[in-house]
């Protein structure tokens, strides 16, 4: 059983803070989804986790059954058990899948006996064309075969926790349902404790999370079970963030003040 | 006492270095060659491939007469030039490669050679030439290639320059494709201390396609120089050019390219693309794109990029728990693997993926 706490965490980016303070548990096999509006700081949180450059932590850790991963590069966090499902994953040419998993394992100290064999099965098992096995990372694939690739890799990897970014964007619903039930299998085999960052609650009536939390201007705003998703679903973010909403409709009362002047 | 290359070529009139004023040779290093620290020398040259091939002096002697004579290093090869031809008769298909090595040795030696290389109508085959020396021996080497695809003809070269980073390479290729030819010319630059190629490709004749590859990768204080020409005389004639190189410590490249499509190449296609990596805070590399365009309907398209690895990809790698030189290592030799599929001899390429492995260990980040 492992813990991942985020706590007190505050984060900028391009020197405009984004993360406010942020306090988040996980624990093995439980799924929490963090849902907010456009600009509200998932990606930053998902950025800021794993470590990405550009990014500055000013408060707050981030720990790993008790090891704070904010001291580590990147590489030794994700050693250490974390997974970044990207939102964007980038495109490496020259680089083909089974490459990278095998300096990945080896990084590990894993053998990679057998390697091309489990690529082949989890392809397979997710629903991703094997003739796109050898081509170059990321390079020339739809949204939907990147997310399953991602998937992939998850599976083969298994990380104690696995951050989804926006795994629901840019891809059908073929894709979002076999990438969904992949991670959720997951999280039963091997007790993957999962933190999905989503805008829309498409992904969670695929993925179905133990907790659901609300995050507003780099604030966890409200959190509950699932029930919190149905929800917003039916209130809009509007219900959390009180009188300031994104992306509000301009008042007709902005049309009454011009005709009166 | 043998005689010098300055003395040499005081002889010949003309003891006058090209100086970087003269766009050709800006950016090269070309003011620090002593031309009194060499003496002419006889390279040691094998071929393996050719035999049953026979010489065609008429043939040679044209593609002799075709080689420009613009400075020093021009006069010099006309007189020192030792030569190399091959000449595949029409119809013809080798399906090994031939292969031409150059071995260079003592200290000081200048070597001229010279390959003609004569492709008759519908044949197919590839020459390999492979430029090697003695490791840390001062000399210099001139090169020259004369090809000539006849109709239909497909040809392949490939020049492999893996000279000791103490050698100046000052090569130079010129291609000329006729009606319905394909000619490719490669190379791949790892050696030398300051290594120039030029390489003009001319297509003459309506249909003909011609390609230009090269990989190179300059470390310490090792710079590669290449100048290209992508000459569109004939209409609905191709060119592609793909050039990708890395500098890492204090070395330097300069790739300095130009497209030119004459008033009758209506209907011609000419792609040119040369990328970069800088690899170390010292490197520094320079690219050039230019076009030349006398007529309509034409394709053509340049891209050219200079610059160190891509964060989000070195990010991508590490976040599968990826250590930083390894990510490295990938994203380096991924940025290599397009051309050097694109090579001629699939059989060379682990060796060629080898070196530049060998290279990039070495780097000192």
């Amino acid at each position: 059983m492992s813990t991942l706490e985020i706590k007190g965490l505050v984060a900028s980016v391009a020197g405009k803070q984004i993360l406010n303070g942020i306090d988040l548990t996980v624990r093995s096999g439980e799924v929490h989804a963090v849902m907010g509006p456009n600009g509200a700081g998932k990606s930053t949180l998902s950025a800021v986790v794993m470590g990405k450059p550009g990014y500055e932590v000013h408060a707050g850790q981030v720990l790993l059954d008790g090891v704070d991963l904010l001291g580590m590069p990147t590489w030794q966090r994700a050693q250490a058990g974390m997974h970044l499902v990207m939102q964007y994953p980038s495109e490496v040419p020259g680089v083909d899948l089974t490459e990278m998993l095998a300096e990945a394992y080896s990084a590990r100290g894993r053998s990679t006996d057998g390697l091309a064999a489990s690529v082949a099965a989890e392809a397979e098992r997710i629903h991703f064309p094997s003739a796109l096995l050898d081509r170059s990372l990321n390079v020339d694939l739809s949204g939907g075969e990147k997310k399953r690739n991602e998937t992939l890799q998850l599976a083969l990897l298994q990380p104690k926790f696995a951050i989804l970014d926006e795994l629901d964007s840019g891809l059908d619903i073929d894709a979002l349902r076999d990438c969904s039930r992949r991670v959720e299998a997951a999280t039963h085999d091997s007790q993957l404790g999962v933190l999905a960052i989503t805008h829309y609650n498409r992904l969670l009536e695929e993925l179905h999370p133990d907790h659901v939390h609300i995050l507003v201007k780099g604030r966890i705003v409200a959190s509950g079970g699932p029930d919190l998703a149905d929800q917003l679903e039916r209130d809009g973010y509007e219900a959390f963030t009180g009188d300031e909403v994104a992306d509000a409709p301009a008042s007709s009362g902005s049309y009454d003040d011009l005709f009166a002047l | 006492m043998s005689t010098t290359l300055l003395d040499a070529a005081g002889h010949l009139g003309s003891a006058q270095l090209p100086s970087t004023e003269s766009e050709v040779w800006r950016y090269s290093r070309i003011a620090e060659l002593d031309l009194a620290a060499f003496t002419p020398t006889v390279p040691h040259t094998t071929v393996v491939g050719a035999e049953g091939l026979v010489p065609r002096p008429e043939l040679s002697a044209e593609l002799v007469a075709s080689m420009p004579v613009h400075d020093v290093f021009d006069e010099l090869h006309a007189q020192y030039a030792h030569t190399v031809e091959v000449h595949v008769p029409a119809g013809k298909v080798l399906v090994e490669p031939i292969v031409v090595t150059h071995h260079v040795s003592g200290a000081g030696a200048a070597v001229f050679p010279r390959l003609l290389i004569h492709a008759g109508a519908d044949s197919e085959f590839t020459v390999v030439e492979r430029f090697e020396s003695d490791p840390g021996v001062v000399a210099l080497i001139v090169p020259r290639l004369v090809l000539h695809a006849s109709q239909a003809a497909r040809v392949s070269y490939l020049g492999v320059n893996l000279l000791a980073n103490t050698v100046w390479h000052l090569g130079h290729q010129q291609a000329t494709g006729e009606r319905d030819s394909t000619t490719l010319l490669a190379t791949v630059a790892l050696g030398g201390d300051y290594a120039r190629v030029r390489t003009d490709v001319r297509a003459v004749g309506q249909g003909a396609t011609t390609k230009q590859v090269a990989l190179y990768y300059a470390d310490g204080h090792q710079m590669h120089d290449f100048r290209t020409l992508q000459d569109h005389i004939a209409p609905k004639t191709n060119s592609d050019l793909l050039f990708k190189g890395a500098v890492q410590d204090t070395a330097k490249s300069v790739y300095t390219g130009l497209i030119r499509i004459g008033e009758d190449a209506k209907g011609s296609a000419a792609y040119q693309t040369n990328r970069n990596l800088t690899l170390s805070e010292g490197a520094w590399a320079e690219s050039v794109p230019n076009l030349d365009i006398r007529t309509n309907d034409v394709k053509c398209s340049h891209a050219s990029t200079v610059g160190p690895i891509d964060d989000e990809q070195r990010f991508y790698l590490e976040s599968r728990g990826i250590p930083p030189e390894v990510a490295e290592r990938l994203v380096i030799l991924g940025f290599f693997d397009d051309v050097l599929a694109a090579l001629p001899v699939g059989s060379l390429r682990p060796e060629l993926r080898d070196r530049v492995t060998e290279k990039l260990l070495g780097r000192v980040a």
